[in-house]
């Protein structure tokens, strides 16, 4: 697939690179209702990769039309 | 506050509760069969349920094979006995979606086009090769029969909470599972998926609001977990505070999501999607699995906080349940994750015996077989497959299955290049061998190195120490002698495999965007297999 056609799979690199350096998260705090960061942060991330991959579905959709 | 030891006792309610809901799974296992009526006795029928779940099935089956019995019990034990490096799994869950969403459409399509069924089905096709397409199944059935294993371990360790020793239950509910899927095929765990997860969905968010209720709040069952773990001996933590950890963790969450999708079951469950838009659909909303993954981690800190005590890190869920909910929800949990074996082990059964029965048979035995031969070996190796765990787990100490298992996520990662990569580019046969060959070596003696107790490997190399999970460094090698040997392959003229698919394959067209017709063009898409197949 050519990338510059379909750069917006590149949007699914970011969870990749938000979940893998675990030094960006590994901390108490700041806590939230609580739950320490390293918990909660990783939590969030469901629904925002979620979000990433139906902005990616949508646009691919699109594209196929 | 003084420890809690959780009797086993059998509680009325609890068991009568459990039964029930056991038994109505069962009868929707048999009634499974008129589901979308046709003739089971061919592969594509049997093995694949027609290749016509839709969008709200594949879902639900997806999730029911993906999110197993053990999980639930495995991961929340993780956490209970070491803390963070448990929690793994829920990046590595997070982690799997967008690589689905990028590769199974793709994997689907060529799938769809050629009549392929499995993994090496695939890996035949596009290399020509024979030896790299048995190395795949071989491999697949290596990693798929200790699961299926460990499933009926999750299932011990519920009916062990609820009083029940002995072997006669479990024999019990294999025998059910075992005839049900013989005349159902992959139709069964299909509707029971369905059932499996309204139950979990269920227990999970009673759990998630309940207990903390009881407990003081998630703050107090934070701070709790964290003060028992410090002074555990090797301690525990709340947050991976080492680089050491911190590698390990990444690495485990990068290498199991690259492999998840590699296993069979996986495959099997998402090529019988009607079609390829289905699966990217369900990418975007499985990762509501993933969240319920972090939530059931979490109890293991809530069983850490509640101070219970049990004689295994595997009870400490089942025991957390038993001593907070009341009895009769207490069943509604059990059957949930009981209920939650059947799936996996059926679709893992399935897909062990899809895999024998087109890759190794047929390619070895019986080249001329007609689809109804093909589904009458498929069921019956699935029969004996469930057997064969069944009697692992009766006979042999269960450490040797979690062995197994540990070892069977770090060999299956070392299809990824012919089977995953294989999709996008094509390395030189010879060379994926030598890769993949190497990569099960390295793997295999990093975990025999360890003693199997931790997937982690501390390599020191050149200099460097790199603490990671041990598919990683196998893949890494894999890799490397994949890469170097096709540039060799090529420099040397070795003769390469032929490709059996076009670039056309791979892309779905408007065609594909209605659901499948009825068999008879499936039948004529597995005859052409095979005798592609016969031809070279």
């Amino acid at each position: 697939m050519a990338t510059r056609r379909r750069w917006w799979y590149l949007l699914l690199a970011i969870p990749f690179v938000a979940l893998l350096y675990p030094p960006l998260y590994a901390r108490h705090d700041p806590e939230l209702l609580g739950f320490p960061f390293f918990y909660w942060y990783q939590l969030l991330w469901v629904p925002l990769t979620a979000v990433l991959t139906v902005l990616v579905y949508r646009r691919e959709k699109a594209a196929r039309r | 506050m003084t420890a809690v030891t959780v009797a086993h006792d059998t509680e009325a309610a609890t068991l009568a509760v459990f039964l029930v809901l056991f038994l109505a799974v069962t009868v929707v296992g048999f009634v499974a069969a008129r589901w979308r009526r046709a003739s089971l006795d061919n592969l594509d029928e049997w093995g694949l349920g027609g290749r016509r779940f839709g969008g709200v099935i594949t879902w639900f089956l997806l999730g029911g094979d993906l999110y197993t019995a053990y999980t639930f019990v495995a991961v929340p034990a993780l956490v209970f006995g070491v803390g963070a490096q448990g929690f793994f799994a829920l990046p590595y869950t997070i982690l799997v979606y967008p690589l689905v969403f990028v590769a199974l459409p793709r994997l689907w399509t060529v799938a769809h086009r050629k009549g392929y069924v499995t993994p090496a089905d695939f890996v035949r096709g596009r290399f020509g090769s024979r030896s790299l397409a048995t190395a795949v199944a071989l491999t697949g059935l290596l990693a798929t029969m200790p699961y299926i294993a460990l499933q009926l371990v999750g299932i011990q360790v519920v009916l062990g909470t609820m009083g029940i020793e002995g072997d006669w239950p479990l024999i019990l509910a294999f025998v059910i599972l075992a005839a049900y899927t013989y005349q159902s095929g992959l139709r069964a765990p299909a509707l029971i998926a369905v059932v499996k997860d309204v139950l979990i969905y269920a227990t999970i968010i009673v759990a998630i609001v309940y207990i903390p209720s009881k407990l003081g709040g998630f703050g107090a069952i934070f701070d709790r977990a964290g003060d028992a773990l410090s002074q555990k001996d090797p301690p525990g933590a709340l947050v991976p505070g080492t680089t050491d950890a911190q590698v390990a963790y990444a690495t485990l969450a990068l290498g199991s999501a690259m492999a998840l999708f590699l296993y069979p079951h996986a495959l099997t469950a998402s090529l019988s999607a009607d079609r390829a838009e289905t699966l990217r659909r369900n990418a975007a909303v499985l990762p509501a699995y993933s969240f319920l993954l972090g939530l059931i981690a979490l109890l293991g800190y809530m069983a850490i906080a509640a101070q219970i005590t049990p004689s295994t890190p595997n009870y400490a869920v089942p025991d957390l349940f038993a001593s907070m909910f009341p009895a009769w929800f207490t069943g509604v949990a059990f059957a949930a994750v009981a209920i939650g074996a059947l799936v996996p082990a059926a679709v893992m059964s399935i897909a062990a015996a899809n895999l024998f029965t087109r890759n190794l048979w047929r390619e070895y035995v019986n080249p001329d077989m007609t689809d109804a031969q093909e589904s009458q070996v498929a069921k019956i190796v699935s029969l004996g497959v469930k057997v064969g765990a069944l009697a692992f787990i009766l006979l042999l100490p269960t450490e040797y299955a979690i062995d197994l298992q540990l070892l069977g996520g770090v060999w299956i990662l070392q299809t990824l290049p012919s089977v995953a990569l294989g999709l996008y580019t094509r390395l030189h046969r010879y060379a994926l061998l030598a890769g993949w060959a190497a990569g099960m070596l390295v793997g295999t003696a990093m975990a025999i190195d360890q003693d199997f107790k931790s997937s982690v490997y501390p390599l020191d190399l050149f200099g460097l120490h790199v603490n990671a999970y041990e598919a990683i460094f196998a893949l890494a090698a894999n890799l490397i002698v994949a890469l170097i040997g096709t540039a060799a392959c090529r420099a040397l003229n070795v003769p390469d495999g032929e490709d059996a698919t076009t670039d056309e394959d791979y892309v779905e067209r408007d065609a594909q965007a209605a659901p499948l017709p009825a068999t008879p063009g499936q039948e004529d898409r597995a005859g052409r297999f095979g005798r592609a197949v016969r031809q070279t």
